[in-house]
């Protein structure tokens, strides 16, 4: 079941067109990424995702609810970090939760253990009667990630949420993903940061000048434009290029104490260069292989590479 | 549409403003001594009639704290960024706009139930009609409510700028609305601009009920109060969903 599903979204600003005809299904209980430059129409996509703004056409299903025709079912069903946003600062870490979850409906009783879990989670304890206002931005979003949660949202959006964070907070926030995820709820994320997104996502979607250009899991996606992967490894003493004469290994490079080894077929390059260390009696130091990165793919389909 | 979920939104909308917005000591000292001011820049030393005097303060009090905080609502909400958090919570435009203005009916009650009775011990108000006393109570704070939540609707997160425009709007209304001239002494083209006001509906109103000195059918001023209301909140939902995402 597709637990996100936008068919022929279209949205213009004036004369513009911010995004146009996309459609895209996200499954049950997948992290989806949504990658994009600047003012491909990421945010205007997420807003009509979840319903803070109305497409010029099409639809959108959460859940199997269709989010225009019954928007505040639909809409209880998922959490929303939006990107830039936050949260009350004249009220307490622990009045925002409350209020929250009060819109979301639920019971004082459940509100009250559900924020102290929150609390705990989100390393706010300590703070919980403080008025936000006196809260440092990471810790303002922490806040604003709880309130997301509160309902324990089968469907969770977040907009740039690491965005300008410290580096606890950004740790904080792909817990609360992973932790989301490990109880079944869909993530749909947006991000500049390719690298989460690749360590992240099952899927990602990329979006330019406000069409969907591609999706596919991170893998895929990388090997599209260029198969070749590279070995970067280093031997207790120093060995000459040309030791590393293998038709598995299409070109050697050094950087540093080490060496690239450029393959298409990492699995014998490898065994070629331990039988090789074997041989010389020079044990290999260090070893890891690099493919061909997402931002690569990301700059090639948005046709931004240099 | 859901209705038990549209009308907890917006109750939880309301709640969510008369404790952030409104239940703060400024708003509240300035509720109340407002009228104080009025009273003493219109009453005192112009030789009017207490009694032709006090229904047009009553309705001026009403009129002013019922629509003082509503317009600043969604600038604020706008300029903190919790606009967009609030939007996506199970919420629709009508919900936000219904609980701004109910906030701003239990504000405007509130206060003015504070300076009618302060006012009743000092000067004995009579009451004409109790009837439409209380309908003058209730439906002119949901008008000017209305009015409040109007005035928010222009694509501004700069509260100031708003602040502008309300008192732009709202300072003029007292002059040609039948408070300091009763209603059928105002000259010919004064008159037409006094029937364009909403203020001048209530204040006959209030005169209904209080001296039983109107110069309309109070039942029309009723039903004119009615339709300034619908056509504030329509015109207010209609701005607001054009102006939603701007400035978030």
């Amino acid at each position: 079941m597709h637990s996100i599903e936008a068919q022929g979204l279209s949205k213009r600003f004036g004369t513009t067109s911010a995004v146009g005809d996309l459609s895209l299904a996200v499954e049950e209980g997948e992290i989806f990424g949504f990658l994009g430059p600047n003012g491909a129409g990421k945010t205007t996509t997420i807003r009509m995702l979840t319903g803070v703004l109305s497409p010029d056409r099409g639809r959108v299903m959460i859940d199997g609810i269709d989010l225009f025709k019954h928007p505040l079912k639909a809409k209880l069903q998922m959490g929303v970090i939006p990107e830039n946003s936050t949260v009350y600062v004249d009220l307490s870490a622990e009045q925002n939760l409350h209020l929250t979850g009060k819109f979301y409906g639920i019971p004082a009783d459940k509100r009250k253990k559900r924020a102290d879990e929150l609390l705990s989670f989100l390393g706010l304890d300590s703070r919980r009667d403080d008025k936000v206002r006196t809260f440092s931005k990471g810790m303002r979003q922490r806040i604003s990630i709880g309130c997301a949660i509160i309902h324990r949202p089968r469907v969770l959006f977040l907009d740039e949420p690491t965005s300008g964070l410290d580096v606890q907070s950004r740790r904080l926030v792909v817990e609360t993903i992973r932790r989301m995820h490990e109880g079944g709820s869909t993530i749909f994320l947006t991000t500049h940061n390719i690298e989460e997104a690749n360590t992240l996502c099952q899927r990602v979607g990329i979006i330019n000048r406000g069409a969907l250009v591609v999706t596919g899991r991170p893998e895929e996606l990388k090997k599209t434009f260029d198969p070749t992967q590279s070995i970067v490894v280093s031997f207790a003493r120093a060995i000459p290029a040309a030791f590393f004469d293998s038709p598995s290994i299409l070109k050697a490079e050094v950087e540093g104490d080490k060496w690239r080894l450029f393959t298409d077929d990492p699995d014998a390059a490898i065994k070629y260069v331990t039988r090789l260390a074997t041989g010389h009696d020079n044990p290999i130091t260090s070893l890891h292989t690099s493919g061909p990165s997402l931002e690569e793919a990301f700059l090639r389909l948005t046709g931004e590479a240099g | 549409m859901d209705v038990p979920l549209l009308l907890h939104g917006i109750g939880t909308v309301a709640e969510k403003n008369v404790r952030i917005y409104y239940n703060k000591p400024p708003v509240i000292i300035f509720g109340l001594l407002f009228p104080l001011f009025l009273f003493l820049a219109f009453f005192i030393g112009r030789n009017l009639p207490l009694g032709t005097f006090y229904p047009g303060f009553i309705a001026m009090t009403l009129f002013f704290t019922s629509s003082s905080v509503g317009p600043l609502i969604t600038p604020w909400e706008k300029r903190d960024k919790t606009y967009e958090r609030l939007l996506s919570y199970p919420l629709v435009l009508e919900s936000i706009l219904l609980g701004d203005i109910v906030a701003g009916v239990i504000f405007g009650l509130a206060i003015t139930f504070v300076v009618w009775g302060v006012s009743a011990v000092v000067i004995f108000p009579a009451v004409a009609t109790a009837g439409f006393l209380i309908v003058a109570f209730l439906l002119g704070t949901i008008t000017f409510a209305a009015l409040g939540t109007l005035m928010a609707s222009p694509a501004s997160d700069a509260p100031s700028n708003i602040m502008m425009l309300a008192s732009l709007l709202r300072f003029p209304l007292i002059f040609i609305s039948g408070i300091f001239i009763p209603l059928a002494e105002i000259p010919g083209w004064g008159k037409v601009l006094a029937y364009l006001s909403p203020l001048t509906y209530l204040v006959d109103l209030f005169h209904a009920g209080l001296d039983g000195n109107e110069a309309l059918n109070p039942f029309l001023d009723i039903v004119v109060l009615v339709g300034f209301t619908l056509a504030f909140v329509l015109l207010a939902r209609a701005i607001q969903k054009r102006n939603l995402v701007k400035g978030l």
